[in-house]
C-alpha cells in the first residue's frame, strides 16, 4: 500500500493557503507529469499540416474519436464540449498509463494520482457541476423534468421523481469511485502477484516455484489487462460525462 | 488504505493541485490547441470535398465537350459526303456534256470527209470521161484518121464506161 501513500517533496511540508495545507506532493508531481506529456503529445501534433505525419495523425485521431463522440452522444450541440471531454479524457489517459510504467527499474516511483479518489471525486464532480449548470442555465426549472421520463403515469411520478433524483444525485459518487476502484484495485491486483513471485522464491524448492511461474505468468497478462483497463477507465469517465451532458443539453 | 488514511492532511493538497493543473489543461490544450487540431481536421477534409467536386466537374464538362464534338464531327462528315456526291454528280454531267459534244463533232466531221471524198470521186470520174474521151478521139483519129466529133466520142465513153 506505500505505492498509495502521498508525501510532500521539495520541503514543501508548510505550504498553505488560507489555513489549507497545500504542500506540492508526490501526487501533484505526477499530475504535473501528465500534463507536461499530454502537451507534449499535443505539440507534436501542431505541425498542421495538409498531409499529417504520423504524431499529427495520433493527434488527430485522439480529437476526432473526442468530437465523433461528442457528436455521436449529444450531436450537433456537443461541438462546444469538445475542449473539456478531450482534456478529461487525455489528462486521465496520461495519469493511468504513466502510474503503469515500470519506472522504478530506473529508481522513479510512479504514482497514479487516479487512484485517489481525492483527485477523481474533484473531477467527477467538475462534471456534475457542468451538468447542473448546463442543465438549469437552458432549461431553467424544467431541467427537474429529467427526473419524470415520458409516459409515466400520474400516480407513479412522485415515486419515479424520487428514485431519478438519487440515481441522478449519485452520478458524481458512481462517476469518481469508479475510476478510483479500477485504478486501485489493478494496482493492488499487480502487487499481490509480484507478492506471491517473491514469497514463492523464497519458500524454496517444492510447491516455491510454481507458484512463482504461475504467478509472473499471470502478472503479465494482468499488466496487459491493467494497460487496457487504463485507456478503458479513461473513455468511460469521458463518455458517462458526455451522456450526462447530453441529458442536459438535450432534455428528452 | 493511504486514500482514507491520509485523506484529512491531503485532501486539500489534491483538490488545489488538480484543480490548478487540470485548469493548465483545460485551458492550454482543451481550448489552445484542440480547436486548431480539429480546424486542421475539417479544413482538410473540405479541401479534399472541393478537389472531388472539381474532378468531378471537370470530367462532367470532358464529357459534355467530347459529346459536342461528336455531334459536330457527324455533321461535318454529312457535310462532307454532301460535297463530295454533288462534286460526283457535277462530273458525271459534265464529262456526258462533253462526250456529247465530241460525239457531234466527229460526226460532223465524218460526214463532212464523206462529202469531200463523193465530190471527189464525182470529180474523178468526171475527168476519166473527159480522158477517154479524148482518148478514144485520139485513137480514132489516128488508126482511121476520121475525126470524131466531140460530143459523139463523149457519149460512146459514158456508154462504154456505165455499160
Amino acid at each position: 500500500m506505500h505505492q498509495f501513500s502521498i508525501h510532500p517533496m521539495f520541503g514543501t511540508d508548510g505550504w498553505e493557503v488560507a489555513g489549507y495545507h497545500i504542500p506540492f506532493t508526490n501526487s501533484a508531481l505526477w499530475m504535473i507529469i501528465a500534463a507536461v506529456g499530454l502537451l507534449i503529445f499535443m505539440i507534436g501534433g501542431m505541425k498542421r499540416e495538409l498531409v499529417p505525419g504520423r504524431w499529427q495523425m495520433a493527434v488527430e485521431s485522439m480529437t476526432g474519436f473526442v468530437d465523433s463522440m461528442l457528436a455521436a452522444n449529444i450531436g450537433p450541440n456537443g461541438k462546444k464540449y469538445v475542449p473539456y471531454i478531450f482534456s478529461l479524457f487525455m489528462f486521465i489517459l496520461f495519469a493511468n498509463v504513466l502510474g503503469l510504467m515500470p519506472l522504478a527499474l530506473f529508481g522513479l516511483h510512479p504514482f497514479t494520482f487516479t487512484s485517489h479518489f481525492s483527485a477523481t471525486g474533484v473531477l467527477a464532480i467538475m462534471s456534475f457541476s457542468i451538468v447542473l449548470i448546463v442543465g438549469f442555465w437552458k432549461h431553467k426549472l424544467h431541467f427537474f423534468s429529467l427526473f419524470v421520463p415520458h409516459g409515466t403515469p400520474l400516480p407513479m411520478i412522485p415515486l419515479i421523481f424520487v428514485i431519478e433524483l438519487v440515481s441522478f444525485l449519485v452520478r458524481p459518487f458512481s462517476l469518481g469511485l469508479r475510476l478510483f476502484v479500477a485504478m486501485m484495485a489493478g494496482h493492488v491486483l499487480l502487487e499481490v502477484l509480484s507478492g506471491f513471485v517473491i514469497s514463492g522464491v523464497n519458500a524454496g524448492l517444492g510447491i516455491g516455484p510454481v507458484v512463482s511461474v504461475l504467478s509472473f505468468i499471470l502478472m503479465i497478462a494482468i499488466c496487459a489487462l491493467e494497460i487496457l483497463v487504463a485507456a478503458i477507465q479513461a473513455y468511460v469517465f469521458a463518455l458517462l460525462t458526455s451522456l450526462y451532458l447530453n441529458d442536459a443539453e438535450n432534455l428528452h | 488504505m493511504p486514500q482514507i488514511a491520509q485523506l484529512g492532511e491531503t485532501y486539500a493538497s489534491q483538490i488545489f493541485w488538480i484543480l490548478l493543473i487540470f485548469g493548465f489543461v483545460f485551458f492550454v490544450v482543451g481550448r489552445g490547441m484542440v480547436p486548431k487540431v480539429l480546424d486542421t481536421v475539417s479544413l482538410r477534409d473540405r479541401q479534399i470535398a472541393d478537389d472531388l467536386a472539381a474532378a468531378a466537374k471537370a470530367r462532367e464538362q470532358a464529357d459534355a465537350e467530347e459529346e459536342s464534338w461528336r455531334t459536330r464531327e457527324n455533321a461535318n462528315r454529312a457535310q462532307a459526303q454532301e460535297i463530295i456526291s454533288g462534286a460526283k454528280a457535277a462530273a458525271s454531267r459534265s464529262t456526258e456534256a462533253q462526250l456529247a459534244e465530241a460525239n457531234s463533232r466527229l460526226d460532223a466531221l465524218v460526214g463532212e470527209a464523206e462529202a469531200r471524198i463523193d465530190t471527189a470521186r464525182a470529180g474523178a470520174l468526171g475527168e476519166i470521161e473527159q480522158v477517154a474521151a479524148e482518148a478514144a478521139d485520139d485513137i480514132v483519129q489516128r488508126l482511121a484518121g476520121v475525126k470524131v466529133d466531140q460530143a459523139a466520142a463523149q457519149a460512146a465513153v459514158k456508154e462504154a464506161l456505165n455499160g
